[in-house]
């Protein structure tokens, strides 16, 4: 039987420096389904952690710690192996590819007919009311239409986590509020830990985790 | 710890090699035969024998300084022709109408501009024939040496008019890492006038990150071949002109002095790099001057009609000349002082056809391939730059520039006689090897920019989604970069395109390129077949453009971001 903090994300041992600045030293613990806000002002390095973990943080950091999930250890894994799915401030569809291949790109290489993919791909647009779209421009959806397929492209990889670096800051008022509750209560229904970094103190509430809070200028 | 695609681990590597090796065999190649040393031709020893008949050889001091004069004069005119005009218009809609219009004057060879501007002014050229017999009283052209005057003005102008967009083009991208509209408007705001606001303030940024483009053009324009034969003085022609002679001479005991007059035009060039850094210092020194005085010089009025004149004289000099190529190449009976041709005829274009064809064959053939490979060796870099951040950067410059600063004449000269001993010489696989060495650079140049602006953020996602490295570079990044990596494709052609002493000297005559063919017939004299030659030579850039255009906007059509 698995120890419980085998289950979920650990974070232990985090430090994220630039130079000699220390940016972010963090110890944390995100059980499936539960949301860890990380939260600072523009420019205080909160989306280092995320490049940490996500395995694409520019070398002119210095990081060190250990990312396990489920007992696995992410640091000694290429970024694509990690399967950390993430969400950006923009949606940032492939814009080559129609809504529909977009999402049926990240359908994991195991679902190999194509009519199967495409399927997928439908199911997952029909989850979040957007029927029939499979075919269209993604530069002819609306911002809050965009994210939606963002999210489902992200999920229909089946992630082993979630990190989301400030996606709904682009969003207006109303629709940041539907986009974040579609947002939290799909990760529940997966059960993936979710890392959220962001400046806006809704977010943290509407999340209703544990918040990590990078302070003034030098962090901690 | 961002893991790349691993055969990009090559890239670097290889690049460097095949930019760097040919460059130090070449002019190893040519250092040693000049002072004796070339076994294959019994030359054992050192010696300063070749120095020596090098030396004596009738006005080679002239000859030297019509190079070094024409290399100079082009590089200052077309500089200034730029520095004038950007401080001008920049920021205007003229800006931004010239510079559409200048990129595809680029893709024309040089070749084919050289002709096509002889065909406009010479004493029977069409400028004449326009005002004739009517304003001139000419029936007869006029006896006056305007193409081949000894003083090189012609060539200069040959030079310019191609020297002028690439200088355009380099200093453009170089504006869009300066904040040119800010500093442009705090210079009006303080009263000064846009063209010295724009000197004093920008063009000193701006100009560092042009000059190795520069150096480039001092060291083409010193030394290059082509034009030179087309448009320049003779008797004695320019060190490249009388160079190439020796080196083609069949009585190879001459290839001694050939290799020590390589080695002259090394020292021009290196010369007009000299005197150029010389003047940056003193211009520097001036414009610094000027600046603390304060003086203002508002009333540029004449001095922005000169350089919006100029821009368009030389845009209309390229797409005249070609245009009176394309009559030329179709002409029927057309005599002096005739504006049109009597006649129209494809009669011309039916004789030529049959000897097009292998030389045809042999450009598009070695075109694509240097081009294909250079693009893989680009991607290859730029690939691994990504994986390893941006460490790469400077160094790679210096050894990008290095075989477009060192002449052509002065390594593939030395890059031949290593061929012939190992009996490489005339194979289509040098010859691939040796455009690849100029297509590399250009290639490399032309994508560096875009490819390092693309957002990385889709890269990150698509490893996210658990996609291999492999697969994102083929399915997102390649796609979305498809415009630049044409754009890239077609520059990289055109460059080979318009090569002219890497196949002279390497294909030795029997792989020959329609820019060979071409630039051989100009001694000849016959204006059609030469307009026909000189036009195919500036159809295949073209062709390259158009297809860097056009696929792109097909297979977008419906995708509206790609659209642009």
């Amino acid at each position: 039987m698995q120890h419980m903090s085998m289950i979920g994300l650990h974070l232990s041992g985090i430090e994220i420096r630039l130079a000699d600045t220390l940016l972010i030293a963090l110890e944390a613990h995100v059980h499936p389904g539960t949301v860890l806000t990380v939260m600072g002002p523009s420019g205080s390095g909160k989306s280092t952690l995320l490049a940490y973990i996500g395995g694409f943080l520019d070398p002119v950091f210095a990081a060190r710690g250990r990312v396990r999930i489920d007992g696995v250890d992410l640091t000694v894994l290429k970024p694509e192996d990690r399967r950390t799915g993430l969400l950006f401030q923009d949606a940032l569809l492939f814009p080559h590819l129609s809504v529909g291949a977009n999402i049926a790109f990240a359908i994991p290489q195991a679902v190999r007919s194509r009519r199967q993919r495409r399927a997928l791909a439908e199911a997952a647009l029909q989850e979040v009311g957007l029927d029939g779209m499979y075919d269209r421009d993604p530069e002819t959806l609306s911002g809050g239409q965009k994210a939606r397929v963002a999210l489902q492209r992200v999920l229909v990889s089946k992630p082993r986590l979630l990190l989301l670096d400030e996606p709904f800051s682009k969003l207006d008022m109303a629709l940041r509020a539907q986009t974040r509750a579609l947002v939290f209560s799909k990760a529940a229904d997966a059960g993936l830990p979710v890392v959220l970094v962001t400046h806006d103190k809704a977010d943290a509430e509407a999340a209703g985790g544990s918040v990590f809070s990078l302070g003034d200028e030098n962090g901690i | 710890m961002r893991t790349g695609f691993a055969p990009a681990r090559l890239g670097p590597p290889l690049t460097a090699l095949i930019l760097l090796a040919p460059v130090l065999f070449g002019l190893a190649g040519t250092f040693l035969p000049a002072f004796g040393y070339l076994p294959a031709l019994g030359g054992s020893g050192f010696s300063l024998d070749p120095v020596r008949d090098l030396v004596s050889q009738p006005a080679i001091l002239r000859s030297s300084l019509i190079s070094l004069w024409t290399g100079l004069a082009t590089t200052v005119l077309s500089l200034s022709v730029v520095v004038l005009f950007v401080g001008s218009w920049r920021g205007t809609l003229y800006f931004r109408r010239m510079a559409a219009t200048i990129s595809p004057l680029l893709a024309i060879p040089h070749a084919a501009a050289a002709f096509g501007l002889a065909f406009l002014i010479a004493p029977s050229g069409f400028l004449i024939r326009l005002i004739s017999p009517q304003l001139t009283g000419f029936d007869r052209p006029p006896d006056v040496l305007i193409v081949h005057d000894g003083l090189g003005l012609t060539m200069i102008a040959g030079l310019i008019v191609k020297e002028i967009p690439f200088l355009f083009l380099v200093t453009l991208s170089a504006m869009t890492q300066i904040r040119s509209e800010e500093t442009r408007r705090l210079a009006a705001s303080m009263g000064y006038g846009r063209v010295v606001g724009f000197v004093f303030f920008e063009w000193p940024q701006i100009y560092r990150q042009i000059r190795l483009a520069v150096f480039a053009v001092v060291a083409f324009s010193t030394s290059v071949a082509d034009v030179s034969l087309i448009l320049g003085p003779t008797l004695p022609g320019t060190l490249s002109v009388r160079l190439i002679t020796w080196m083609n001479d069949p009585d190879l005991t001459g290839r001694f002095m050939a290799s020590a007059g390589a080695v002259l035009q090394l020292l021009i060039t290196c010369l007009a790099l000299l005197l150029w850094l010389l003047g940056e210092k003193c211009v520097a020194m001036v414009v610094r001057l000027l600046r603390d005085k304060g003086r203002r010089l508002r009333r540029d009025g004449y001095a922005r009609a000169i350089g919006l004149a100029m821009m368009l004289c030389a845009a209309a000099a390229v797409f005249g000349g070609l245009v009176v190529l394309a009559l030329w190449s179709v002409a029927g009976l057309w005599a002096f002082p005739e504006t049109m041709p009597k006649s129209f005829t494809m009669a011309n274009w039916a004789r030529a056809l049959p000897g097009i064809g292998e030389p045809l064959a042999v450009t598009v053939v070695t075109g694509l391939l240097a081009t294909l490979i250079a693009l893989f060796l680009t991607i290859a870099c730029l690939e691994r730059e990504w994986e390893v951040g941006r460490g790469v950067g400077n160094r790679a410059l210096f050894f990008i520039y290095l075989p477009l600063i060192i002449p052509q004449l002065s390594f593939v000269f030395g890059l031949q006689v290593l061929a012939v001993s190992m009996g490489l010489d005339a194979s289509f696989t040098a010859l691939v090897g040796v455009h690849l060495v100029f297509v590399l650079p250009y290639v490399f140049l032309s994508l560096a920019d875009p490819w390092r602006a693309f957002d990385a953020r889709y890269d990150h996602i698509a490893a996210g989604l658990g996609q291999s490295r492999r697969r994102v570079l083929l399915r997102i990044r390649l796609p979305m970069l498809l415009r630049a990596v044409l754009t890239a494709a077609a520059v990289g052609f055109s460059v080979s395109v318009a090569q002219y002493l890497p196949t002279l000297l390497i294909g030795a005559g029997r792989l020959t390129t329609v820019t060979s063919e071409a630039v051989a017939l100009a001694s000849g004299g016959n204006r059609r077949i030469i307009g026909i030659y000189a036009l195919l030579q500036s159809l295949l850039p073209f062709v390259g453009f158009v297809i860097a255009y056009g696929v792109p906007a097909l297979l977008f059509r419906h995708r509206r971001a790609l659209r642009h």
